[in-house]
């Protein structure tokens, strides 16, 4: 395989890739003169068109990705990104459309936004919604930032913010930002919340639980009724992180488990693409008395049409500039009406019969810490491989050898070597299939050939990289054009 | 549309394999009381021919671009080459999740350190992120990373940051103890220095400072960066429109110890405010507390390069609640697209990007501040945008203009009281002498 070289590296004075059109205007020295202006681009790449196309395409295709490749990342929902929806978000009409457009010539955009805060309303069960947040984090914060709102204008913002040990990294995370302390619930022997424990942590010193359901294990709390109330019982408001919802989208609405906030993440369950890690959007709803509370500006229906309204004295304000990541929303929305009802209640559906088939395919072979039904996800661990000095990060490593996507490892932090599997629903049975066909041949490999798993992979664009070196003395940028 | 790939014979053959008899037996767990009684309250399903229709007559209901637009103000237009929509377009650059396994991310990993080396030299800051959300909340967390570094409560900001960054700034830092304060403009339309030294003291974390400000004024910002480094002030550099790093001086090369901005010039088009590109640079002394994803460089076993995501133990996935920020996902294709944008331009391109919105922001300046009824408000040198000050009433002359297809320039009141019947105007190389002679001339013909 050709090694690609950095755009750097084969950068030569003389070439180029891009012409602007000739400088229409008189040139004049006056304006540059009182500017202060740079001589160079000390090491800016210069290269031709065919050099820059191929670099790209050449990059391009030591990748892996859901357009070629089985991509079972637990907990990123991995499902096929719809092509006419990229199209959709293409249109000329949205992608030339200024911001500060005067609103009456904007209409289509307010429109789309409406629709898509409305539909996500029904999805969710809940009655007000923001689209702004960028991604779950953002959402996250956000949520936050509402709690804090509310609380306090009820007299009190409280301290803590309750997370259970198996959650995502982003909400305590998101919780500190926001000024509260974190207080973690140790999860009980099924891998869900301990009622008991929840009981005497939930003090009214705490602002919120944040939970994850169904749970970073695939495990529903089916508890949840009973924690929104013991939440609620103490003034603290319940957040769910809706990183999961592709487990129950069309057949349950969070809105109906006594959940306040909840934040979505389009990238998964609405199927927008991940692009390599952004952009995403993180919508958040919340129930009708946090209304007031979310950033602004906000849609709303008028006489005249659509408008932005940004007098809302109530509100956490702005969170970012604009209005949120709008070509990723017309993407969401374009899913969501393609689907309807009907094909939203499938997603669920055949998410968790993905799941549970690959989890009986596979549990006599590899150890499952937590034996209870799951629905979207579950997550294994190299126990068994363990016993042959074979650890999760060999086999996900192997599983590339076989040309297929690895699970994600060492996550959630509950189950030592985890490997967390998500399908999703998307995925032919033959996909399946050889999924498992090739985790078994590994867990074979373990115990008769472990050296093959452990130096695995061997048919990668690149083989096992030094992360450690690469942290202890990091390189983060091409450093040929700096003087040692 | 269904996009599920499974046969009624396969799913027959599944739920066999699990032992059950029907798809509502995998959702026992659930407690039936929860359960949804009835279907969504949703239209019915498009097809794709249907699909595509409903949104290019929702699409219709947006008319402003078919209007000359002379609207910048964060949202910037450029001309993008068409390389960027064709090779950013590939699934393989589309369809992957972040690059948490490299051996099979390689290709997301290299444009994520070449984008990197981009930002540092196009800033000369030592290390640059793999992206942020967009320009403001980038601003915030620089804001945020001078508090955790300086640790005392008060910031500065210019008065002629953005207004909307302005507000996410204070949206962040509402619950922490930070206090938030503005530096006035002088006459040029740059921040009055007098100003600033009065109100900074060693209580100060950090000075944000935006170059370009919001009234399109360049800074002398090696004279802020001076006075913030006599406190021991960190000094933020905000760039709203980075399409002037290529010919202005770099922020790094006047004092800047963090520089946050909004990378939508490059390569990405207006789209209604997002998704856009915040960027992140700082010196290397600070990278512990420097917040996002960063590509190191590192080799195989075989003693290849490869590139990982590194220095994770700022980040919340390892340090969860002491992480640096919480973000996870970001902006990583948006990233590719000014990579493909900035290395398609060059060092050549992306001269001449900043010399031509000079020259043409510049002599619609001059023309139109020569209009009787219209002065330049500020005397401060001008990029590709600038204010000027209507003698009749500016809502007036903003009708005229659009009433003769012109949008532009943005009125400054609702921003800055003090600014009446002011407005501001971008002119970039993709408007013609003759976009902007129109513009010249109607200006002149409603103020006759």
């Amino acid at each position: 395989m050709i090694r690609e070289p950095l755009i750097f590296e084969i950068s030569a004075e003389g070439k180029r890739a891009f012409e602007f059109p000739k400088l229409d205007v008189p040139e004049k020295k006056e304006p540059l003169n009182n500017l202060p202006l740079r001589k160079d681009i000390k090491g800016f790449p210069q290269v031709s068109e065919i050099e820059v196309v191929r670099h790209l395409t050449r990059l391009s295709q030591t990748n892996f990705c859901i357009d070629t490749t089985f991509y079972p990342l637990g907990s990123c929902t991995m499902k096929y990104n719809p092509k006419v929806n990229e199209k959709v978000a293409q249109l000329q009409s949205f992608l030339f459309s200024h911001p500060y457009a005067p609103q009456d010539l904007i209409q289509g955009n307010l429109e789309i936004l409406k629709s898509a805060e409305e539909f996500l309303c029904e999805i969710t069960g809940m009655d007000a919604l923001t689209l702004q947040p960028a991604a779950g984090a953002h959402g996250e914060l956000v949520g936050m930032m509402l709690v804090h709102a509310c609380l306090k204008d009820r007299g009190n913002p409280r301290k803590v913010v309750l997370i259970p040990d198996s959650a995502h990294g982003t909400n305590p995370s998101s919780a500190h930002i926001c000024g509260y302390r974190v207080q973690e619930i140790k999860s009980n022997e099924k891998g869900t919340i301990d009622l008991a424990g929840l009981d005497r942590q939930m003090t009214e010193d705490v602002a919120a639980l944040m939970i994850t359901n169904p749970n970073t294990l695939g495990v529903f709390e089916s508890d949840i009724l009973k924690i929104a109330e013991i939440v609620h019982a103490k003034g603290g408001l319940l957040y769910m992180d809706g990183a999961n919802l592709n487990a129950l989208v069309g057949k349950f609405r969070p809105g109906d488990m006594g959940v306040d906030i909840i934040h979505l993440n389009l990238h998964k369950t609405f199927s927008t693409p991940h692009g390599g890690g952004g952009p995403g959007a993180g919508p958040v709803g919340v129930k009708k008395y946090l209304g007031p509370y979310l950033p602004i500006p906000v849609v709303e229906k008028g006489p005249a049409g659509y408008i932005f309204n940004s007098n809302r004295p109530k509100s956490i304000g702005r969170v970012r500039s604009f209005y949120g990541n709008f070509l990723v929303l017309i993407k969401a929305l374009a899913y969501i009406l393609s689907l309807g009802a009907e094909g939203l209640k499938e997603i669920a559906e055949i998410a968790v019969l993905n799941s549970n088939y690959l989890r009986k395919s596979l549990e006599d072979v590899y150890y499952l810490k937590y034996s209870a039904p799951t629905l979207h996800e579950c997550v294994f661990s190299d126990k068994f491989q363990k016993e042959n000095g074979v650890q999760n990060i060999d086999i996900a490593k192997r599983l590339v050898d076989y040309g297929l996507h690895p699970p994600t490892m060492s996550f959630p932090l509950i189950v030592p070597g985890a490997l967390m599997v998500e399908p999703t629903e998307t995925e032919s049975k033959r996909d399946l299939d050889a999924f498992i066909e090739a985790m078994r041949k590994i867990a074979q490999e373990a115990r008769e050939t472990p050296e093959i798993v452990k130096s695995a992979p061997q048919a990668s664009y690149v083989r096992r990289l030094d992360e450690t070196s690469a942290a202890r003395n990091p390189v983060l940028r091409w450093d040929g054009d700096i003087e040692k | 549309m269904s996009y599920i790939s499974l046969s009624h014979e396969d799913k027959k053959k599944m739920l066999a394999a699990i032992g059950i008899s029907s798809l509502e037996e995998l959702f026992c767990c659930i407690p039936e009381e929860i359960r949804l009684k009835k279907n969504l309250n949703l239209p019915s399903p498009l097809a794709e021919p249907e699909l595509v229709h409903y949104f290019e007559e929702i699409g219709k209901r947006n008319s402003d671009s078919g209007y000359l637009s002379f609207l910048g103000a964060g949202a910037y237009r450029h001309f993008i080459p068409y390389v960027v929509d064709y090779l950013s377009s590939r699934g393989e650059f589309i369809s992957p999740y972040t690059p948490y396994q490299p051996e099979v991310s390689q290709g997301t990993l290299q444009v994520i350190f070449e984008y990197q080396t981009l930002i540092c030299q196009l800033t000369e800051m030592d290390i640059a992120n793999a992206s942020l959300y967009e320009g403001a909340s980038a601003a915030a967390e620089a804001v945020l990373m001078a508090h955790r570094l300086r640790g005392k409560p008060k910031i500065l900001v210019a008065k002629t940051l953005h207004p909307q960054y302005k507000d996410v700034i204070r949206t962040y830092v509402k619950n922490l103890s930070i206090e938030v304060k503005e530096i006035n403009y002088g006459e040029s339309g740059a921040v009055d220095l007098d100003d600033l030294a009065g109100k900074i003291d060693a209580e100060t974390s950090a000075v944000v400072c935006p170059s370009p400000n919001f009234m399109g004024i360049v800074e002398n910002m090696d004279r802020i960066g001076e006075l913030a480094h006599k406190y021991q002030t960190l000094f933020i550099v905000v760039v709203a429109e980075a399409a002037s790093l290529g010919i202005l001086k770099a922020p790094g090369a006047c004092g800047a110890d963090i520089v946050a901005g909004e990378g939508q010039s490059f390569g990405l088009p207006l789209s209604f405010g997002g998704p856009y590109l915040g960027f992140m640079a700082c010196k290397k002394d600070f990278i512990r507390q420097f917040p996002g994803r960063i590509a190191g460089e590192t080799k195989d076993v075989e003693g290849r390069r490869g590139f990982v995501l590194t220095l994770s133990t700022r980040e919340q996935h390892i340090r969860r609640e002491k992480a640096t920020s919480n973000i996870c996902t970001n902006q990583a294709w948006c990233a590719l697209r000014a990579t493909i944008f900035l290395e398609t331009l060059g060092r050549p391109g992306m001269r001449e990007l900043g010399y031509q919105n000079i020259q043409k922001a510049n002599y619609a300046l001059e023309k139109l501040s020569r209009v009787k009824g219209v002065k330049r408000r500020f005397g401060g040198p001008v990029f590709n945008e600038f204010v000027l000050e209507f003698a009749d009433s500016w809502p007036n002359v903003q009708d005229f203009l659009r009433k003769n297809g012109v949008l532009g320039g943005l009125s400054l009141e609702p921003f800055f009281p003090e600014l009446k019947n002011c407005a501001l105007f971008c002119v970039t190389e993709v408007h013609k002498k003759d976009d902007i002679d129109r513009l010249v001339r109607l200006v002149g013909e409603v103020l006759r």
